[in-house]
């Protein structure tokens, strides 16, 4: 596979801690890949070593097929967890600087700029200073300014934390809009509806080590418990009694008005979708069937708790 | 990568500069320097109001002798009790009781107010006169000398002048100590304002989160650096424009009041400015002493002091400034910086007291070693150098001070890198020590 950026054995360790233990991942080219773990477990210092913020103690990183170097800076664009912006300072300025500071041209940058407030509908913050703005549209402009010099790579922490529901949307189709153009990125969030929702592939960082990683699909796959939501017509029927050994019915539920019933039914790992339809079409009519992967938030638990 | 510093010292430098309190300090300062040397001489002018002095003399000793001046008019009264009547009614300011003396004792003597105490001038100008009175009574009547005579026995005076050997120039001493005074002081004050600069913003990018945007793109020394000297530029940009505004504004105030006030006003003035005791010199010795010192201005090699000026300016600020860098880099607010400003304050503190202390010996041993020293050269140096220092000196104190701000610069960087990007650690030394070494 193709991969925009690869960390082999990374190793950091600081003063009294070990920040990563022999961490590694693999980022596929134009994809969304989520890095997840509690609250300490060392993400930070994985994007930062990324960033080339601090470097590792040992262990290599690879970016677009080579060994990460000052230049690929500017071919990054990161939005930090604990973001801010200068308060004094006018947005339109502030936009200018930053973007220069990632290599664009003053030409580029205004060009590039114009677009985006134009495209984020804030054309008329231009002048305002940043201390005027709320905080979700102070996190527009550092979205606008994270991705405005075109990087290969994105890093986004906690993107979502002070956005309004409808700007998240925003944000989740634009970014779903650099992922489609060939952007690789790489997202840090608790939010494991948004990692489902979003993410390709994951790595699962615990007490400085990757625990889990992988295609999400997969992941859930690997993680399934046999468990299938489906819904049969008419009366309720007490389903338990009438299954084999092994067959369990977690929950029943009528819809009276609309005359069917849903249900969620483990069945043993040895056996198929079709024992368990089998066995129903004796004493219900089903009218649909579906598998219940595990949510990664539980995926996130069952790992982290383990 | 060279651009992204200049991108960094242009934001640091303009928004500065936009700023309203620059432009204020820009030009508030000059008026505040101009109205040292101008309020003086206003107020000479303007605390001219007439005290009348009723003055009951048992004694019979001074009546008659005191001579009325622009501030003071003596009236004669018999009884003391009904002046101090008439002071309670308002008709005199003051009034003077002279008792009479027990043999050669100095007379008693009570000055009386209502309400109003009058401060030291009238006191101290009364109190000359009376003694004047005394000492020429004394000299006549004991030592049968004349007025005339006493004048010139006291007129007697002598002048040391300080001459280079090799040039033969004259210059004034005491304007080489006003100008070394000044330049310690001077330059204390812009170390401490800038270096301040440097900290708060160091922590105004910290508590922002904006660092953690920047360090994606730029290096943290570059960060740092770019500041320093950003802010540097802001403080040379005051300095000249000061320099610039004070000299205007003094010219044309200065003119416009030579026309109004008389040039023995002036002078006065600068009597008190300069601390030149009033007493012995007489207002014309006054004018020439000024003249002379003028003259001795131009004997001053003002260039030499001005560019010192700047080289101790830069070199004093970008050794603290590195600290004071790092020390913002290590808290998460201001109010944490308590605690690491002590040793930075102190090497300053102890260069602008030596500064001070040493103008009356600017070549002796303490002097020659704080000004090598590059924690407190730029202040005793900057003082010394209108006295002339030997050129390895300069050098090596310059020398020193460019090492020194190499190192602080080094030491600073390995801690601001860390600091920066650490939050809601309450850091001691211990901390700090470790983060040299990460």
């Amino acid at each position: 596979m193709d991969t925009i950026l690869e960390a082999k054995h990374i190793h950091k360790a600081y003063a009294n801690h070990k920040a990563l233990n022999d961490v590694s991942i693999s980022v596929p080219r134009g994809s969304v890949f989520g890095l997840l773990g509690p609250n300490g477990a060392g993400k930070t210092t994985l994007i930062r070593n990324i960033n080339q913020i601090t470097a590792p103690d040992s262990g290599e990183i690879w970016f677009d097929g080579e060994r990460l170097q000052p230049k690929h800076i500017e071919q990054i664009g990161y939005l930090p967890e604990e973001r801010g912006l200068y308060k004094k300072m006018k947005v339109g300025e502030q936009a200018m600087y930053l973007a220069q500071l990632k290599g664009l041209t003053e030409k580029q940058a205004m060009t590039k700029l114009k677009e985006w407030f134009v495209k984020f509908n804030i054309e008329n913050w231009w002048d305002k200073k940043v201390e005027e703005l709320s905080k979700g549209m102070a996190q527009k402009v550092q979205f606008i300014v994270t991705i405005l010099h075109d990087p290969k790579l994105l890093i986004f922490d906690e993107p979502f934390s002070g956005f309004d529901p409808v700007n998240v949307e925003l944000l989740k189709s634009e970014m779903m809009k650099l992922r489609d153009n060939g952007t690789s990125i790489i997202f840090s969030t608790h939010n494991m509806a948004s990692v489902e929702e979003l993410c390709d592939n994951i790595a699962l960082i615990n007490k400085s080590e990757v625990v889990l990683s992988g295609n999400v699909k997969e992941i859930q796959r690997q993680y399934r418990n046999h468990t299938y939501s489906l819904t049969y017509e008419g009366q309720e029927v007490n389903l338990q009694p009438l299954l084999p050994q092994g067959f369990e019915v977690l929950s029943s539920k009528p819809h009276k008005h609309h005359g069917f019933n849903s249900v969620k039914i483990q069945i043993p790992a040895d056996s198929k979708i079709n024992n368990l339809l089998t066995e129903l079409v004796k004493h219900v009519e089903v009218t649909g069937i579906q598998e219940t992967l595990p949510s990664m938030n539980d995926i996130f638990i069952k790992t982290v708790t383990k | 990568m060279k651009s992204k510093i200049l991108l960094i010292i242009r934001r640091e430098y303009m928004t500065r500069v936009k700023k309203k309190s620059f432009i204020i300090m820009t030009i508030l300062g000059p008026v505040l320097f101009a109205s040292l040397a101008i309020i003086p001489v206003f107020l000479m002018k303007v605390s001219s109001s007439k005290e009348t002095v009723a003055v009951v003399d048992e004694s019979h000793i001074f009546y008659n002798r005191l001579e009325n001046s622009e501030k003071l008019v003596f009236t004669n009264v018999e009884n003391i009790d009904e002046a101090k009547e008439q002071l309670k009614k308002g008709t005199y300011d003051l009034v003077l009781h002279i008792e009479k003396a027990d043999s050669d004792k100095a007379n008693p003597v009570a000055l009386f107010y209502n309400k109003k105490q009058p401060g030291m001038d009238p006191i101290s100008a009364i109190q000359k006169q009376l003694q004047d009175v005394l000492q020429n009574k004394l000299l006549m009547q004991t030592y049968h000398i004349t007025t005339e005579d006493y004048n010139k026995i006291k007129a007697v005076r002598i002048d040391v002048k300080a001459q280079d050997v090799r040039t033969g120039e004259e210059s004034s001493t005491a304007i080489k100590t006003g100008i070394g005074f000044i330049s310690g002081i001077l330059l204390f004050m812009f170390v401490v304002m800038f270096c301040t600069q440097v900290m708060q913003g160091v922590i105004e990018e910290k508590s922002n989160r904006i660092i953690e945007v920047i360090v994606s793109s730029v290096k943290p020394f570059q960060i740092m650096m770019g500041k320093i000297v950003g802010i540097a530029m802001v403080g040379l940009t005051q300095f000249v424009l000061w320099i610039v505004l004070t000299f205007g504004l003094v010219f044309v105030v200065g003119t416009a009041m030579a026309s109004k006030f008389t040039q023995t006003e002036i002078t006065q003035s600068m009597n008190i400015g300069t601390m030149v005791d009033p007493e012995v010199a007489g207002q014309i010795e006054t004018t020439a002493l000024i003249e002379k010192m003028l003259s001795g201005v131009g004997n001053i090699d003002f260039t030499l002091i001005i560019i010192m000026f700047f080289i101790y300016f830069i070199g004093g600020y970008l050794l603290y400034a590195a600290l004071y860098a790092a020390v913002g880099s290590a808290v998460d607010s201001e109010a944490d910086t308590q605690q690491f400003m002590a040793p930075l304050m102190t090497p300053l503190m102890i260069g602008y007291i030596a500064a001070l202390m040493l103008v009356g010996n600017p070549h002796g041993t303490a002097a020659f070693w704080l000004s090598i020293i590059p924690f407190t050269s730029p202040m005793v140096m900057m003082m010394r150098v209108g006295f002339g220092v030997p050129a390895w000196e300069l050098a090596l104190s310059i020398g020193l001070l460019i090492a020194g701000f190499m190192f602080t610069t080094w030491l600073a960087a390995k801690i601001y890198r860390v600091g920066i990007l650490m939050y809601g650690k309450k850091v001691n030394y211990k901390e700090l020590w470790k983060w040299l070494r990460y």
